[in-house]
């Protein structure tokens, strides 16, 4: 009797102590954090003949690479905030995958923002997207995104309009593409354009990833307007009092706000001096550099 | 027609051995791959849940059926041999080549049950996770998450794991099995990179490498005729012609290799 309890009762107590030590380990610390930076193999055409018939298998393992080293950077949970790896990442997987369309759109938006949010290389985002036309040259999605990055990081507001009026040409092209190249010449740089342009992502994205990224890009030019119109508050504050605010309770007690003055996340807006902006917490940062006509 | 007999009775006896030696516990694995990849890919990945699941069904079916090609394969002869089984059941009236064509028929039946095992299952996560798919997003794919199309993919890769089993019974006709896996794997690796053996001259001066790489090109089985996967996976047109054309390859580079596993087995000496 005692013999047939004995090993399932020694496999329970070894578990136990393997999960109490691995417990104990990570209490500790653990290990210092070494630097992962390292690919070992960096050439597309040299992976490809590797690769054998697990060719699109490893241009998946390369996507997720590419997405977890762009979120990890961005949440700073790496030591290199360099985003050095990600277009050698992305080169693999669309080298391995040449119709990956997503990795193209998506890798070229993580190229192209702006740091700390990314690595702001527009240059590679439209090096990528070049590379996807080759591959895909009648996808209007990979025009519309080359369209894209010179509208949002370059404000090249002619060469977008460009981009969106060829997306318009292709085949299955959205009807609403051929008025986002006229409003983009006409208005570049405009917010009102900005919205247009996310409004219509945000409607017609297939992916979740890439409508919550729309969303987000809205909530961002929300804020910008709430900071302008707050701006002018704290404006009319300093002329009636000859100082600017001590805080948003100060402007609240005089009648100038009412309520707490929160951003579209829910964060409050900071105020220093005259100066309104977004909290170094939120997640609406960094906002959208401006060009070309004014509201 | 009692030869075809013969042989069936060989080859449902391989079957039955790879059933005994739990060779399709292989299926338990690979259900487990995918329930666990299909929930893991979601938090991993921006979107694209359901390219991955079928890039990694495709892939998982190719290796499965590889590994058990090349090590089932290389012991189809060599385990009669050591066991000294062989005595017993060629002194029945059973010829040397009913024996090779029995044991590989039965492998390929093994092969085949599980591949189709595999696609069901694949095909069941598949649907599964199309369901959780938006309709908008679904409207979006090129193909639906359980398009038929990707059975080409499937039916090549079938074919090539036939080919592998006809490579690994002919070198276990006369080898060790170590040798015979070496061999054969070595052999499926050299088969990839066939398209570069055919563009030699473009690497090497000499006119002769040239032409001795050029003619490996049309000897040495090539498997990179067989992946269609990519193509599949993006609904892209394949035509019937190339799938035929490479089956009938495969068919007919299966037909060599069992000649001369036949061939090579008839003029063992087992005394």
């Amino acid at each position: 009797m005692g013999h047939r309890f004995f090993t399932p009762v020694l496999l329970v107590m070894l578990m136990a102590s393997a999960i109490g030590l691995q417990a104990l380990r990570e209490r500790g610390g653990g290990l210092p954090a070494v630097p992962d930076s390292l690919l070992y193999v960096r050439s597309p055409a040299a992976l490809q003949r590797m690769s054998l018939s697990y060719k699109s298998i490893l241009a998946d393992v390369y996507w997720i690479r590419a997405v977890q080293l762009y979120g990890d950077t961005k949440l700073g949970r790496t030591a290199d905030r360099s985003y050095g790896l990600l277009y050698p990442l992305l080169e693999l997987t669309t080298t391995l995958d040449p119709y990956f369309g997503v990795a193209y759109q998506f890798g070229a938006l993580f190229l192209a923002e702006s740091p700390p949010g990314g690595p702001g290389r527009p240059d590679l985002a439209i090096k990528l997207l070049q590379r996807g036309l080759e591959a895909r040259p009648d996808d209007w999605q990979l025009y519309q995104a080359v369209g894209f990055v010179h509208y949002w990081s370059t404000q090249d507001y002619v060469a977008a309009a460009d981009w969106f009026n060829r997306a318009s040409r292709l085949p299955k092209a959205p009807t609403w593409m051929g008025a986002l190249a006229a409003v983009t010449l006409a208005e570049g740089g405009n917010r009102k354009s900005s919205r247009l342009l996310w409004q219509q992502i945000q409607q017609s994205a297939t992916d979740d990833w890439f409508r919550s990224e729309a969303e987000r890009r809205l909530k961002q030019l929300d804020a910008m307007d709430q900071i302008d119109l707050l701006t002018r508050v704290v404006a009319a504050f300093t002329a009636r009092y000859q100082r600017p605010p001590a805080s948003w309770a100060e402007l609240a007690r005089a009648g100038f706000v009412r309520g707490a003055v929160l951003d579209p996340t829910g964060m409050p807006y900071r105020l220093e001096g005259s100066t309104v902006s977004l909290a170094p917490g939120s997640k609406l940062l960094p906002l959208p550099k401006e060009g070309g006509a004014r509201p | 027609m009692s030869s075809v007999r013969t042989i069936g009775t060989v080859a449902a006896n391989v079957f039955r051995e790879s059933v005994r030696d739990k060779v399709l516990y292989n299926l338990v694995a690979f259900a487990v791959l995918l329930m666990a990849a299909s929930y893991l890919i979601g938090q991993l990945t921006a979107g694209q849940d359901i390219k991955i699941i079928k890039d990694l069904g495709l892939a998982a079916i190719a290796t499965f059926g590889l590994m058990i090609a090349v090590f089932i394969g290389i012991g189809l002869v060599w385990k009669e041999v050591e066991r000294r089984s062989i005595y017993s059941l060629l002194s029945k009236p059973l010829s040397r080549a009913e024996f090779i064509l029995g044991k590989y028929c039965g492998l390929g039946l093994t092969l085949t049950v599980n591949v189709a095992v595999m696609v069901v299952a694949w095909y069941g996560v598949l649907a599964y996770m199309g369901t959780t798919v938006p309709p908008d997003v679904r409207a979006a794919w090129a193909a639906p998450a359980t398009d038929l199309g990707m059975l080409r993919a499937v039916g090549l890769i079938l074919v090539e794991l036939m080919l592998v089993t006809a490579i690994a019974l002919f070198f276990s006709t006369f080898s060790s099995p170590f040798l015979s896996a070496g061999f054969t794997l070595g052999l499926w690796v050299v088969g990839h990179f066939n398209a570069d053996l055919k563009n030699f001259e473009g690497v090497v001066d000499s006119r002769a490498a040239a032409w001795f790489a050029h003619g490996l090109y049309y000897v040495l089985p090539n498997f990179s005729a067989f992946d269609i996967k990519q193509q599949v996976v993006y609904a892209q047109a394949v035509p019937a012609t190339y799938i035929a054309t490479t089956a009938l390859y495969g068919g007919v580079y299966i037909a060599l290799l069992l000649t001369a596993s036949v061939a090579v087995f008839s003029r063992r000496d087992f005394k």
